[in-house]
């Protein structure tokens, strides 16, 4: 075994809260998260960019973490779905998932929960060929796209009601 | 009574349940939760007949240290079979307690009831519960002995949705494999050989062990596997050794397998005969071929598994589909007894038949035993699950029909050309995981004899039509000799069968100039087929009555699963633009007694959109005998802004036995997706993929 070099420091703030991470700064977002943060609700799909399952949310935009070094993140705000659940465990979003059977995996979710996040805080309010369009960079392979399409524009909606 | 399956290794109502916990009764099912709501709809079954509230149960799935065996959950069997045998138990638990509450309150059994687990006696609670009466009753008492299920009026909890026990967990939480991360962790990685030949690795092992992070190397025949100590530093390390690990040469390949398959001369096996159709030559005839590439099962997550070795004993966490099968394979490649190893599953992304998730579970396995008392976790890259994890295979398959004088179908013919469709652990004698078949004592994957007809057929699955056709032939050839690693894919050889039936019998519909709806319903007996075709047409609003416009079209396909499972139609519109496009679907499904009709629906959907993309757009490619997808950009799949509405009618049918219904849909939705396409394009594409491509070629 070779003897690791000292890690630098990235700092970030994550779901709120000001964090360091101490790792190679080359090392994805997605792995800090899953494997030096602890925090593994986000999910590794492909490692390259193309499926959407490992997608938070920086600076409030929708990115995925699996090929965006750390490096790129210090000093921005990561939001991940541990955080919308603990911040707000009702959020419309969740709720409408969950009424409406959005699911069967779920392995898709938390990816599709991070660009719905940023679509229910759009203004003006996306309509639904906007979130169909939106949501097309995230593959989902149990075929639950009808319900979960639903459940975005539900949400959205109820979102912008509540704004209003 | 005929006793379901399960009971058979699980008599005893303690093998399924027991009542330890006060409030809380324990379920036990060896199905294991793939996505697809079975454990929900298993709980149902249990609170219905202990008049339990669906809260006070607690379900445990597949653990082959804890649970029954009920080898694979495959073939849409959880409810048919596993639910069955839990409706048994668990009524028996309910009749045993209450003769012991009987016998405690001095008055007959039939005087009580139960609520939320308090025996009731004329409408008053008894100081009695299921709780204290477990205290002196013994569970280890044959079900048989005390199995009464409920009449099916008197279910509550059965037949209406539930929401899904585990669905908050899989939003926001950690349940899958890829997130167990116990102390002292290690990431594991193999580094694949292309193909699964003997031989041995070569590569500067030493170099490998000293890259930054890696604790651990391992070269074992073919299979070269690392650990380190994150995730990252595996992921390079095994990036580092892919570019410089050299395997034994490439083997003969076939240039395009699917044209082999079709072009085979195998043997064939004729698997059902009636009347005689030799004696039709006289009559007019129609034929057709279709195939389909090989597909990948494509599940979102990527294989993974953990495992760990303690003192000779090998622990696993999977989401294989068959922990008890499993075991047994590991046993052997290990030559350890059983008793030795313990296998625990747990969710992974859906997989929708045989995928990699068996392999990585060996993988693991390999790569822990160099790391005594570590758990090691291995996490398949995109790429390893495109190119080692078992194939659906290619398929070609040939409709022949006769017409007699009343223009009616008087005899078909039906020819299933493909690779197996089984290789699970275990089948063919042989544990059947990927690098067992590179190991220095390999264990070489052997010919498989495809799916027993028993258990649905592999290649000949519906190839039987369900019309009432007197004079039939139908035969399977299967393929062996290519290159490629096949196994079971939702609903196998279901989907292309069910696509040539259907395809010829819109074809001879259309050229008779009659409806495709009205053409299939004079050729039914079957009043449950008939009733889903024509839910179907009402629902759309019998477009082919209409004319469509320009570019638009619309298709109908229709099959009983496994010609004995649910019954299924689709009718869908497709439009042509850039790309052909499903816009409307209409569906409907008999799947006998339904436990989560939302469940059902929601699988029946699922499955649709499935087979639109396979139809539409899925072919996995090859380089030699090499699968060369490597990446989602070199598969395509359905997408959010490509997805149809999409209306899914349940038709219930409370007093029949439930039916598995999550795979019924595909073979109907490819053959609607085909016709429709034939109906907007005036000219039938037979090979799959029907994409931009395809309807190029074939206007040119
Ligand atoms: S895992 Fe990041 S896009 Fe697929
Ligand atoms: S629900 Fe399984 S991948 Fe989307």
């Amino acid at each position: 075994m070779s003897v690791a070099p000292t890690e630098p420091e990235t700092r970030l703030r994550l779901n709120g809260r000001d964090v360091s991470v101490t790792a190679d700064p080359q090392m994805p977002l997605l792995y800090a998260l899953r494997d030096v943060l602890g925090l593994r609700a986000t999910r590794f799909g492909c490692g390259e960019g193309s499926c959407g399952a490992c997608t938070v949310l920086m600076d409030g935009k929708p990115i995925t973490s699996c090929d965006l070094p750390l490096s790129a993140v210090a000093g921005r705000a990561i939001e991940t779905v541990e955080g919308l659940h603990a911040a707000q465990p009702n959020h419309p979003l969740l709720a409408a998932l969950v009424d409406l059977q959005a699911a069967q995996c779920g392995y898709c979710l938390p990816g599709i929960i991070a660009t719905a996040r940023s679509l229910c805080a759009r203004r003006p309010a996306p309509d639904g060929p906007e979130i169909r369009s939106a949501l097309s960079g995230h593959l989902c392979r149990c075929g639950t796209h009808v319900r979960i399409l639903n459940a975005v524009e539900r949400a959205v909606a109820a979102c912008a009601e509540s704004a209003s | 009574m005929s006793l379901p399956i399960p009971l058979a290794a699980a008599p005893l109502i303690s093998d399924w349940i027991s009542l330890s916990e006060p409030g809380c009764l324990d379920l036990r099912t060896g199905r294991v939760e793939l996505g697809q709501g079975n454990l929900t709809a298993l709980l149902q079954i249990a609170a219905d007949e202990l008049d339990l509230d669906p809260e006070q149960i607690r379900i445990t799935g597949a653990d082959t240290s804890l649970t029954p065996n009920e080898g694979f959950t495959s073939g849409s069997l959880s409810i048919a079979q596993g639910g069955m045998a839990i409706r048994l138990a668990a009524s028996a638990a309910r009749h045993l307690l209450l003769a012991e509450a009987a016998t405690l309150l001095q008055c007959r059994p039939d005087e009580l009831a139960l609520a939320r687990g308090t025996v009731e006696r004329e409408g008053r609670a008894q100081p009695l519960t299921l709780w204290t009466l477990a205290e002196t009753a013994s569970f280890a008492t044959p079900i048989v002995d005390w199995a009464a299920p409920k009449p099916p009026e008197a279910r509550r909890v059965a037949g209406r949705p539930l929401p899904r026990i585990d669905l908050a967990e899989r939003l926001t939480g950690t349940p899958f494999v890829h997130d167990l991360a116990p102390e002292g962790l290690l990431h594991g990685r193999a580094i694949h050989p292309p193909r699964m030949a003997a031989g041995e690795v070569s590569i500067d092992l030493e170099a490998l062990r000293a890259r930054p992070g890696v604790v651990a190397v391992l070269r074992d025949g073919a299979f070269l596997g690392l650990a380190a100590e994150t995730e990252f530093a595996a992921v390079r390390a095994a990036q580092w050794a892919a570019a410089r690990a050299r395997w034994p040469a490439p083997g003969p390949a076939p240039s395009d397998p699917v044209v082999a398959i079709r072009e085979s001369d195998e043997p064939l096996e004729v698997v059902h005969e009636a009347g005689d159709i030799a004696l039709l030559s006289g009559l007019s005839s129609q034929c057709l071929t279709v195939t389909r590439p090989y597909l990948s099962h494509g599940s979102i997550g990527p294989s993974a598994a953990l495992a760990l070795w303690q003192d000779d004993v090998l622990e696993v966490w999977t989401h294989s589909q068959g922990v008890f099968p499993l075991r047994s394979a590991l046993a052997d490649v290990f030559g350890l007894a059983q008793e030795a190893i313990s296998v625990h599953h747990r969710p992974g992304a859906g997989c929708y038949g045989h995928n990699g998730a068996d392999d990585v579970a060996l993988d693991a396995a390999l790569i822990a035993r160099a790391v005594p008392g570590r758990p090691v976790k291995v996490i398949w890259s995109r790429a390893d699950e495109f190119q080692c994890a078992p194939l659906g295979p290619g398929m070609a398959t040939t409709a022949r029909a006769w017409l007699d004088t009343e223009n009616r179908i008087t005899g078909m013919e039906v020819t299933a050309a493909s690779p197996p469709h089984g290789n699970r652990p275990g089948r063919n004698g042989a544990p059947n995981l990927r690098a067992a078949a590179y190991l220095a004592k390999p264990f070489p994957i052997p010919r498989s004899a495809d799916v027993p007809l028993a258990n649905g057929g592999g290649a000949e699955r519906n190839a039987v039509p369900g019309y009432a056709i007197p004079n039939l032939r139908i035969a399977k050839r299967l393929v062996h000799g290519l290159p490629f690693r096949t196994s079971s894919l939702r609903s196998l050889g279901g989907f292309t069968n069910v696509l040539a039936i259907e395809a010829l019998m819109d074809e001879i519909a259309n050229d008779l100039g009659e409806s495709p709806a009205v053409f299939r319903l004079r050729h039914l007996d079957d009043p449950r087929a008939c009733a889903v075709i024509e839910a179907v047409v009402a629902a759309a609003g019998d477009p082919f009555a209409k004319p469509r416009p320009e570019g638009t079209g619309w298709g109908l396909g229709y099959a009983r699963y496994k010609n004995s499972a649910a019954w299924c139609a689709v009718l869908l519109e497709l439009e042509i633009e850039d790309e052909p496009r499903v816009t409307r679907v209409f569906a409907a499904l008999d799947g006998g007694e339904i436990i989560n009709p939302d469940g059902a629906i929601n699988q029946t959907e699922g499955g649709i959109l499935q087979a639109i993309s396979w139809t539409l757009k899925e072919q996995v490619r090859f380089e030699a005998d090499r699968v060369a997808t490597a990446s989602w950009l070199d598969y395509p799949i359905l997408r959010f802004d490509e997805v149809p509405e999409i209306s899914v009618r349940l038709i219930a049918h409370p007093f029949e036995p439930p039916l598995g219904c999550a795979e019924a849909a595909q073979g109907p939705t490819a053959a609607a997706v085909a016709n429709a396409l034939r109906d907007a394009l005036g000219v039938r594409l037979n090979d799959l993929p029907l994409n931009r491509d395809a309807i190029i070629r074939a206007l040119a």
